[in-house]
């Protein structure tokens, strides 16, 4: 009774490596993120930031170390992988919404295909979740006759019909006009103050400083410093991350 | 124009030839070509291999050269199918490697975004395939396949030169006794017109009707 409960991390990543050819993009990452935890990762163009991302649920495999999530191990690639992957959203920062079907049906393809659910029961919650991301009145329009900033809180309702525990993002604002990214961050930010487990990877340093519990910042592949934001952007420790910020906030 | 018309009978059965080719041969390359395809997608790398050899194999060697060796080397290797059925074999084994370039040229109109997305939601490599990249490809895929079938809907006349009487053949025959090379020819030559105009415009039909809306 008076042991406290250790719950078990949303993700649990040990001496992850990974090499592209000769370059060896991800070395020896360690990270945990919490339940419930929003873990926000910066650092510069080519560090490694999307590929650890994607590693998460196996879009790109590991050459060495180990990563669980939920604490299970990623199986292989097959039908328990997709399993897993079905419990983890993935936005991708160019939308990916499938062109040949209607918002409402990209939002209810997986559901049906995946999980099986009845399709009127399918459609409900995927206009529930429509309208919590804003675009009900969208619902029958193909993704090309959306804004971006339209297509790609769409592509987060398609992630939420699964009912993932976990939500990673690759830089989901990056490809938007500025005047479209804060409808997106801010769905974003409610999904954090809802408790969702987030992995965020982003240049946007107001989401970070607001939303994430934890920032991380990687360079050259490795994570080279992780703190709170406020610690993180105002009592930064590592040379590399100050010359980081100081380049991004010049901008 | 009464050369045509006095031979009606014997032109028209073997219009009749042509179409049989046409349509089975059609059928045939069809399934075997996006067999082809799949294998050629396909995660195990000696279908992928197979798949690459069968496909270079056949675009590069000329169909009469094809269709000669089958019509002489299959007996000879106890192999004796009627003249028709081995021009018809011949003709789904060549243009199926041409419907598996064309199938497959689609597939990669296809971004590869779209298989991550429907990766990472879950869906199985062939619900992924089903549900995400065919109906997407086959909108890339129906012109040019069109153009493959008009191909073939041309090269069923080469059954002429191994003694199929198709359409060609019979024209040729007619003209050897009437010697009116020019109206004759010509009706020949305006009745493939049309048909390949059928088949162009069907395949304008399919398209449009694949079509996403944008
Ligand atoms: N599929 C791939 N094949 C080969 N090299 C790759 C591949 N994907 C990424 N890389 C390389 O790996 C390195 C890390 O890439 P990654 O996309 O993870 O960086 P990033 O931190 O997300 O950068 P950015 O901020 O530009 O998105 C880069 O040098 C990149 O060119
Ligand atoms: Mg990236």
């Amino acid at each position: 009774m008076s042991t406290p409960m250790v719950s078990t991390p949303m993700v649990r990543m040990r001496g992850v490596d990974k090499h592209f050819g000769d370059l060896h993009v991800l070395r020896s990452i360690d990270l945990d993120v919490a339940p419930r935890e929003v873990v926000v990762v910066i650092g510069p163009s080519g560090s490694g930031k999307s590929t650890l991302c994607r590693t998460i649920n196996r879009l790109e495999p590991i050459d060495a170390g180990e990563i669980r999530v939920d604490g299970e191990p990623l199986p292989e690639e097959g039908p328990q992988l997709a399993q897993l992957r079905a419990d983890v959203g993935m936005v991708f920062q160019s939308f990916n919404l499938f062109g040949h079907l209607s918002v409402l049906d990209n939002v209810m393809l997986a559901p049906l295909k995946v999980r099986r659910v009845a399709k009127a029961t399918a459609r409900a919650e995927a206009m529930t979740l429509l309208e919590r991301v804003g675009i009900a009145d969208k619902a029958d329009r193909f993704p090309a006759q959306l804004s971006g900033g339209q297509q790609q809180r769409a592509a987060i309702a398609r992630s939420l019909a699964m009912h993932p525990k976990l939500m990673l993002f690759d830089e989901p604002t990056s490809a938007l006009d500025p005047e479209m990214v804060n409808e997106v961050l801010e769905v974003m930010t409610s999904l954090a103050a809802d408790g969702m487990t987030m992995v965020v990877v982003t240049h946007e340093m107001g989401f970070a400083r607001r939303a994430a519990d934890r920032v991380v910042f990687m360079d050259a592949g490795q994570i080279v410093e992780e703190a709170p934001p406020a610690e993180f952007f105002d009592a930064t420790r590592s040379e590399r991350a100050r010359s980081f910020l100081s380049n991004v906030l010049a901008h | 124009m009464t050369a045509v018309i006095e031979n009606l009978d014997p032109l028209l059965r073997a219009l009749g030839t042509t179409a049989l080719i046409l349509v089975v041969s059609a059928a045939g390359s069809l399934v075997l070509g996006v067999l082809v395809t799949v294998a050629r997608v396909s995660p195990i790398p000696v279908l992928r291999g197979a798949a690459w050899a069968y496909v270079q194999v056949f675009v590069n060697i000329p169909l009469l050269a094809l269709l000669l060796l089958a019509v002489f080397a299959l007996p000879d290797a106890g192999l004796l199918m009627p003249l028709l059925t081995t021009v018809i074999v011949v003709l789904v084994v060549y243009e199926a490697a041409y419907v598996a370039e064309a199938v497959r040229s689609g597939i990669n109109t296809v971004a590869p975004g779209q298989v991550e997305a429907a990766r990472a939601l879950g869906l199985r490599l062939s619900q992924t395939l089903r549900y995400v990249v065919v109906p997407q490809a086959v909108r890339a895929v129906v012109q040019p396949l069109g153009n493959v079938m008009i191909a073939l809907l041309m090269n069923t006349a080469l059954a002429a030169t191994v003694g199929v009487v198709e359409l060609t053949s019979a024209v040729n025959k007619v003209n050897l006794v009437e010697a009116q090379p020019i109206p004759i020819f010509t009706a020949a030559g305006l009745t493939y017109m049309a048909l390949a105009l059928a088949i162009g415009l069907g395949a304008g039909r399919i398209e449009k009707k694949v079509a996403i809306h944008r």
